[in-house]
């Protein structure tokens, strides 16, 4: 079955980053996809070439959870972390983030929504950043003031041949 | 300049819309400053200006014809500026399309856990499927 979901990535305030899919699934599922390992182990592998060896997840608050991704060409690994902040089951998830090789500055938190509608769920994926610079060192600086979403706009543009839609773009601004 | 710098000057100079809409123009080919301002309703100056700010990013570079001096654009900051971006979309882009096939997968395991407990229902709904098509 083909899935056509989109992924948006915006940015929320200063420091965060906001995710948002629809799946074609109920929440329940999406729910047991997000916290069992051996489910989780099978699509949260990032980039082509990467494994996913590692993933321990202690579903409590308090609870301790660690990834280990590897680049199968190389070995070279790449580990993460943290601890759950708050849980309601098939609900929300708000956990603490570090990565064993941090590349941006403090501690991230993420928060997880779930919600369900006519046997389909949005997931809404919060990340926020300790700070501004951590947060634009992530996307550096691309995605803020919807400059992201001029960008993909600006592809399209120049993507299509003959750029017919330009002068209505352009207006009296 | 520092990658990084560049992608700084790359991104303020799409924060625009009058320049984005140059950069459009200008993929389908190159223009002198005259022809660019003309669907702008905008002066030639501040056309002008506008390019300057593209320049500096090295978005856009001026052709060898010295009379028009046609700008045209250049695609290699391009390429480093959606690399950057897309990166981040591209990587959870691909989390989840394995996740949609996972969900499939839980689904389908879900309806047959449930099928084998209506199980004798299912043998005779295909067996009166059989019945009917020997019948006809």
């Amino acid at each position: 079955m083909a899935n056509l979901e989109t992924l948006k990535v915006t940015t929320k305030g200063d420091r965060e980053i906001v995710m948002t899919r629809d799946f074609n699934a109920p929440r329940r599922l999406v729910f047991d996809a997000f916290t069992k390992p051996e489910l989780v182990k099978q699509w949260l592998l990032g980039p082509p070439g990467w494994s996913m060896p590692v993933c321990e997840i202690d579903l409590k608050v308090g609870g301790a959870y660690r990834y280990v991704w590897r680049r199968d060409s190389d070995g070279s690994e790449m580990g993460m972390g943290g601890v759950y902040r708050e849980i309601v089951l098939q609900e929300r998830i708000v956990s603490t983030e570090v990565f064993d090789k941090p590349w941006y500055p403090g501690e991230a938190v993420g928060t997880l929504v779930l919600a369900e509608r006519g046997g389909k769920t949005t997931v809404t994926q919060t990340v926020l950043y300790q700070s501004r610079e951590a947060r634009d060192g992530i996307l550096k600086s691309g995605m803020e003031s919807g400059v992201a979403a001029s960008y993909d706009r600006l592809a399209q543009l120049l993507a299509s041949p003959g750029t017919a839609g330009m002068e209505k773009g352009v207006g009296k601004s | 300049m520092t990658s990084s710098d560049r992608l700084d000057a790359t991104f303020h100079a799409l924060a625009d819309p009058t320049r984005r809409a140059i950069l459009a123009r200008l993929a389908t080919g190159e223009a002198s400053v005259m022809e660019l301002a003309e669907p702008f309703a905008m002066t030639q100056p501040a056309i002008s200006k506008h390019l300057k700010v593209l320049e500096r990013a090295g978005l856009v570079s001026r052709g060898r014809d010295a009379q028009r001096r046609p700008r045209r654009l250049e695609a290699k900051p391009f390429s480093e500026a959606s690399e950057w971006l897309e990166k981040y979309r591209r990587i959870w882009a691909g989390n989840f399309q394995r996740l949609d096939a996972l969900l499939d997968q839980l689904k389908v395991n879900e309806s047959k856990a449930k099928e084998k407990k209506r199980g004798p229902s299912k043998r005779y709904v295909k067996g009166d499927h059989r019945w009917r098509i020997l019948k006809r």
